[in-house]
């Protein structure tokens, strides 16, 4: 049984580039699955794919229980989007966007009036309902896409990027209304260069590179992929650095790393908190003062750098934007 | 994927051609609203066909020769079906850039990703203009009054003629549209609206007599679609300087125009909801 979004070996290419490249995912009902990958992965073209705005060169895709190339209609009525830009019409107001979106939704008018009012007081917009668009801030756009998106609270949601360029507290306010609508059992695809965000909603990951899908997992299972827990130590004195180091060799796994300027020894370990304790008692017994001990996961950024060998921030950027925006 | 056959439980819910015209209905609307948001924009659209009128009849009022008089009242009356049928077709410039505009601002994706009928982006759009070239040509029709313009046929004739230019502008708006899904800014669809219309506008006998031509020319402005629409105009409001030319469409110009409009409605409209289903922005 496929997931509420599956795809299998898409692949859309843009004269030269390989947008995708044979794209497979599955993501089970009620789950959120993190698309993380850097500008010009992919990512943006899988999601027009998925939602029926750009026709794939090869493979196939069932959303909803839908084939997408077959019927992409039925498809559209089981979505909702949340594209990179806040898709909203600037000279009308809050209401009047909202109101039109369920209306082609197909809701009868009235209907589509009291949705509305619904979603401006969930997202915080009661206030701003009979303002046109364009006094809106910036977060405030967003919230109002988001609450297109889901007029007719749709079983899948598609969001692309959607805390880009938010400050931190629209950002959180954002994740919240996320979190909430996965707790009804909204089904998502969301795409992300945040790896924070990621982890943070997302109960599987894909990292998407070139156009493929280079690694998938829960965000644990991706760290644990990339090595486990490392002690990282900071000692007071320089001339400390040799015995700290000889104490951390009789813990760790592997070689230590010395960070010389910086008087910081990094030991990768097994054992976390416990593990820990004891080294500062045995630090603490030597006589080796210390200014900074703690343990250390990897983050989705070390994950990322593991997987791809660059940064999850493309330099390229000028490149990507162009084959994004396809 | 034996899920499949789940697209039969969501199968469209009520006829295709009511929800078009539903969906048509909803997007004109919030055009109109749009527009009657900047009005600045209605207003500039106004400004410069009053300014055409004043411009050609008070410059070039005397020294034109219609009919055998440089009369400039009879140039004056001889004008104005022309510049009527000029600032219709200019709506063409509104629609492309609106379309573009929406493209640019991801709107278009919106739509294309809702349940709605395929047309109804553009068709709403298209009404919306409809409207607006209305009430631009009342407008304009007050003042054409002013500066003498009369007609001299039953209110039948001249409803006509005013139903005749409407369906010209219609048409041109399905151009527009094309236009303004084919190109990357509005700017660019607002110049690429525009420049086209100029020669079109120009090789007609929508200003001058166009029997004093160079022949080729004159074969030109005689089935030109644009000259067909103004000719009817002439007749249909009894005004002067109607060309005896007899290419067909001088003859017929009611039925000219018509057929005229409604083969550019056609051949546009497919092009342009061709183009919007594979539309990316």
């Amino acid at each position: 049984m496929p997931g509420a979004i599956y795809a299998e070996g898409l692949v859309k290419t843009f004269g030269d580039v390989r947008a995708l490249d044979g794209v497979d995912l599955d993501v089970p009902e009620g789950t959120v699955l993190g698309l993380l990958g850097p500008n010009g992965a992919g990512k943006t073209t899988a999601v027009r794919c998925l939602t029926t705005l750009l026709k794939p060169d090869s493979g196939s895709a069932v959303v909803a229980g839908v084939d997408v190339l077959k019927h992409p209609d039925a498809v559209r009525r089981s979505i909702g989007l949340s594209g990179q830009f806040a898709a909203v019409d600037e000279y009308l107001t809050g209401r009047e966007n909202l109101q039109m979106v369920g209306q082609l939704y197909q809701m009868k008018a009235k209907q589509a009036k009291v949705r509305a009012i619904e979603l401006l007081e969930q997202f915080d917009l009661a206030d701003a309902a009979d303002r046109p668009t364009k006094t809106y801030s910036g977060g405030m756009r967003r919230r109002l896409d988001l609450a297109a998106a889901l007029v007719v609270s749709p079983p899948v949601m598609f969001m692309d990027e959607p805390t880009t360029g938010l400050d931190p507290r629209n950002r959180q306010l954002l994740w919240e209304v996320i979190k909430q609508l996965v707790s009804a059992g909204t089904t998502l695809l969301l795409t992300t260069q945040y790896l924070e965000e990621a982890d943070h909603l997302a109960h599987d990951i894909a990292v998407v590179d070139h156009g493929h899908v280079i690694a998938t997992g829960t965000s644990d299972e991706l760290k644990a992929r990339t090595g486990g827990e490392r002690v990282e130590v900071v000692v007071h004195e320089r001339e400390h650095i040799q015995a700290a180091s000889e104490v951390l060799r009789g813990f760790g796994k592997g070689d230590t790393t010395v960070e010389d300027h910086m008087r910081k020894l990094t030991v990768p370990v097994t054992g976390g908190a416990k593990l820990l304790a004891e080294v500062i008692r045995e630090l603490d017994t030597r006589g080796i003062e210390i200014d900074d001990i703690g343990l250390r996961r990897p983050t989705l950024d070390d994950v990322f750098l593991s997987l791809t060998g660059h940064a999850a921030e493309a330099k390229d950027e000028g490149n990507d934007k162009k084959e994004d925006a396809k | 994927m034996s899920a499949v056959t789940d697209a039969a439980r969501v199968a469209a819910p009520g006829n295709p051609l009511s929800q078009s015209v539903r969906d048509s209905l909803v997007i004109a609307k919030r055009n109109l609203i749009r527009m009657s948001r900047i009005p600045e924009m209605v207003i500039f659209g106004l400004i410069q066909p009053i300014m055409f009128v004043v411009l050609f009849s008070y410059v070039f009022g005397g020294s034109m020769n219609i009919g055998g008089t440089t009369d400039s009242s009879v140039y004056r009356e001889f004008l104005m079906a022309g510049i009527f049928a000029q600032t219709v077709t200019f709506a063409t410039a509104g629609a492309g850039a609106g379309i573009a505009d929406d493209m640019h601002k991801g709107l278009i994706d919106r739509f294309r990703s809702l349940p709605m009928a395929r047309g109804a982006v553009l068709t709403g759009r298209t009404l919306a203009d409809l409207v607006q070239t209305a009430l631009t040509l009342f407008v304009l029709a007050m003042v054409a009054l002013l500066v003498g313009w009369r007609t001299h046929t039953n209110i039948g004739e001249v409803l006509g003629a005013f139903g005749l230019l409407l369906l010209l502008g219609y048409a041109f708006t399905w151009v527009g549209a094309l236009i303004g899904l084919s190109v990357r800014t509005p700017e660019a669809a607002t110049s690429g609206g525009l420049i086209w219309l100029f020669p079109v506008t120009f090789i007609s006998n929508a200003f001058v007599d166009s029997s004093r031509m160079t022949p080729w020319l004159q074969h030109v402005a005689d089935w030109n679609p644009f000259s067909a629409t103004v000719q009817a105009c002439r007749v249909l409001f009894g005004n002067p300087g109607v060309s005896p030319s007899d290419a067909w469409p001088m003859q017929h110009p009611v039925w000219a125009s018509l057929i005229y409009s409604v083969l550019i409605i056609l051949i546009f409209r497919t092009l342009a909801v061709r183009k919007y289903r594979s539309a990316t922005a």
